[in-house]
């Protein structure tokens, strides 16, 4: 009669502790989820002052989205690849994962020559980059893992012209950033609008203060300013992937070994009751 | 309460096939009579109790994830960056044998912690098991040594500045600092001859002696005997049958348990490996993902959380020296307690208020130090790091006033354990 008793309390508990396992990891893998795309990137297109609101920009991108990634990589073949390489990654791992066909990774991705089981270099030669630009373009199969994909994405979508650098162009994200805007074809040439603010100082004084108002387009680019979002997102959402690529192999494989532990807990548990009856 | 089987070693070794060949030959009986089902500890262990035998646990995951993690990295200042992004991305399961690796780093010092906390709570440093101590805290001295050489091989750019900050420090040792700082680099910066003398020390000097001091703290052990939270001496109250009527059986008693407890850990662990192996840069720095770059210096250097507690109060001091000093003093503090602690019980449960506020203050010292060591160190933060410094330091210098002066209730003569 007692140990019934007992083994209910106990089967209940495990059942319970189970249930609050699954619910926790529910709730993790929705953080998770959400800390990749979380307030709307959109904000900057209301009314009111553009100020330093960029920097709550969240890229908003799912590196589960298989066409997002397809995109991506188009984006960053077309644009990107000419000054940047992905040393680390091979053209046939990123057909591989991203379900691209080898008839198509032949005809659209590979550049002349190379072979499927390449890594993906940049044709530029370092040496002429650096007089060029000063800095030889960086690698970028590491730059969503070290600087964070919010980061990229403030760094795309803030491109201005400032006819005082070199390269015509300047960026919130990275004040006189060495890259040109070689986006602006697609999104546009924009020039920053700024309004003289009344602001107290530290020293209780009034002072005007110049913030950026907003964006203003000179020059359209050919995709519009909703179509120039995806872009960022998708290119990326592929750098994303690129920093690590296991990593939906790692949360699909996740949830079996955490369920699995959850479940083999709960057995230890029972087994823990059951000898310990003896101890008074 | 079930009595383990009489020791059946004679029997064994009298008979015949493979076992009684072996048992004749390796003291394998005796070893499980004496240490394992012989060996009698306190019923009323608690929580706090799962953390030795988990450390036993990351102990065993570094070895294992460690030893694979060798045979693909490439040690040396061209190759190991590099080594690391191949075995994450092409060797077979590397992603999930580096994750285990560093995981099990901050999973290392997070149950090493909360085992050494639970020492202070119930005071199970006190006499008779200071050398038990003792030995913990060396134990924990290499694992210190050990993560800081472990976070330097691959080579991003927070391994090459925080190895910089790090041996840097000895260089404000007056007279001998800056040879010595030099003979730790084998250079004069932190270069490739760094890089190949730590992986030396990683693999092969202090996992040996890790692995020696752990042995000699599980004998220490076995000699004095487990503490409990109600400090009482199990040993002093024997049955008729001469074990401890406090005591139950290691095995299976606490193997079950202790199972629990496992499982529990692994469910955690593998959350953190599988979901957030990052922990949101705490495990994992994002400048690391960058190769080390003597050029361009990360826009905060600080260590790993498990080390800014006295990162924290490095930086309190505004002089370098003395800061670095304070630091040294802050780890070796911990040796000196038994020494310290003059109370007449043990246990927090028995001891006065003055002795429970100060290792509240203390908690809440070492807690917000860890904080402050991952900010930058400016305005208010070092205010702060200053104050939390020296309420650290106070639990520490007044330990002997205050045990000593408060009245303590008394102890009971038997453990307190409801049967559940």
């Amino acid at each position: 009669m007692r140990i019934d008793r007992h083994m209910k309390r106990w089967v209940l508990a495990g059942k319970v502790f189970v249930a609050a396992a699954t619910l926790a990891l529910a709730l993790g893998a929705g953080a998770v989820r959400s800390a990749e795309a979380s307030t709307p990137g959109e904000s900057h297109e209301g009314e009111g002052v553009l100020g330093d609101s960029w920097q709550h920009w969240k890229a908003q991108n799912e590196v589960a989205n298989l066409a997002s990634l397809q995109r991506g990589a188009r984006n960053f073949m077309s644009y990107c690849q000419g000054c940047h390489s992905l040393k680390y990654v091979r053209y046939s791992r990123l057909a591989e994962d991203l379900a691209i066909p080898t008839d198509q990774l032949e005809q659209l991705l590979l550049p002349p020559g190379a072979k499927p089981a390449d890594y993906i270099t940049t044709s530029m030669p370092a040496k002429d980059a650096e007089n060029w630009f000063g800095k030889a373009p960086p690698d970028l199969s590491l730059i969503a893992r070290s600087r964070g994909t919010d980061y990229l994405y403030q760094f795309l979508k803030t491109f201005y012209a400032d006819p005082s650098k070199p390269t015509g162009a300047n960026n919130l994200r990275l004040p006189g950033t060495a890259m040109p805007h070689v986006l602006s074809s697609l999104e546009g040439v924009k020039k920053p609008v700024y309004r003289e603010v009344e602001v107290t100082g530290e020293d209780g004084k009034p002072h005007t203060e110049r913030v950026l108002e907003k964006f203003e387009m000179v020059v359209p680019g050919s995709l519009t300013e909703s179509e120039y979002d995806a872009f960022v997102r998708d290119t990326v959402n592929f750098l994303d992937y690129v920093g690590e690529p296991t990593q939906l192999k790692r949360r699909a494989l996740g949830i079996w070994v955490v369920l699995f532990l959850v479940a083999f807990t709960w057995l230890a548990l029972l087994l823990k009751k059951e000898y310990w009856k003896d101890v008074h | 309460m079930a009595t383990p089987a009489a020791p059946a070693a004679n029997g064994v070794k009298n008979g015949k096939g493979f076992k009684a060949w072996l048992y004749k030959r390796l003291p394998v009986q005796e070893f499980v009579d004496n240490q394992i089902t012989g060996y009698y500890a306190p019923k009323n262990f608690n929580f706090w109790y799962f953390f030795g035998v988990l450390s036993l646990v990351v102990l065993a995951i570094q070895f294992l994830s460690g030893i694979f993690l060798t045979m693909f990295y490439k040690v040396g200042e061209a190759t190991a960056f590099d080594s690391v992004e191949f075995i994450m991305r092409e060797v077979e399961w590397g992603w999930l044998i580096r994750y285990l690796h560093s995981t099990g780093a901050s999973a290392f010092f997070v149950v090493v912690y909360l085992h050494m906390y639970r020492a202070l709570l119930y005071g199970s440093y006190k006499a008779p098991r200071e050398l038990l101590w003792l030995f913990g805290m060396a134990v924990y001295l290499a694992l210190m040594a050990e993560a800081f050489m472990g976070y330097v091989l691959p080579w991003g750019n927070m391994s090459f500045w925080g190895a910089q900050v790090i041996v840097n420090l000895f260089g404000t040792i007056p007279g001998i600092g800056p040879g010595l700082v030099e003979w730790i680099r084998g250079d004069y910066g932190i270069a490739d001859a760094t890089l190949n003398r730590f992986f030396a020390l990683h693999v092969v000097a202090i996992p040996l002696a890790l692995l020696l001091l752990v042995v000699l703290h599980l004998v220490a052990l076995r000699r004095t005997g487990s503490n409990n939270p109600d400090g009482i001496e199990i040993k002093e109250k024997l049955g008729p049958d001469g074990k401890p009527l406090d005591g139950i059986p290691f095995h299976p008693y606490y193997t079950v348990k202790d199972l629990v407890g496992v499982a529990v850990f692994f469910v955690l662990f593998s959350i953190v490996v599988f979901f957030v192996p990052t922990l949101g840069g705490l495990f994992l720095e994002s400048p690391n993902f960058e190769p080390a770059n003597p050029l361009s210096t990360p826009e905060h250097i600080a260590p790993v959380w498990y080390f800014t507690p006295y990162y924290a109060i490095l930086r309190a001091v505004p002089d370098q020296r003395l800061g670095a000093l304070l630091m040294f003093l802050s780890v070796a503090a911990y040796l000196f307690l038994p020494w310290l602690d003059r109370s007449p019980v043990k246990s927090i449960r028995y001891k006065g208020w003055m002795s429970k506020v100060a290792l509240g203050l203390f908690t809440v010292a070492f807690l917000v130090l860890m904080y402050l060591g991952l900010q930058p160190a400016e305005g208010v933060y070092v205010a702060l790091a200053r104050i939390f410094t020296v309420i650290y330091f106070l639990y520490f210098l007044l330990m002997p006033i205050y045990t000593r002066l408060e009245t303590v209730k008394p102890v009971p003569e038997r453990v307190t354990y409801h049967a559940h």
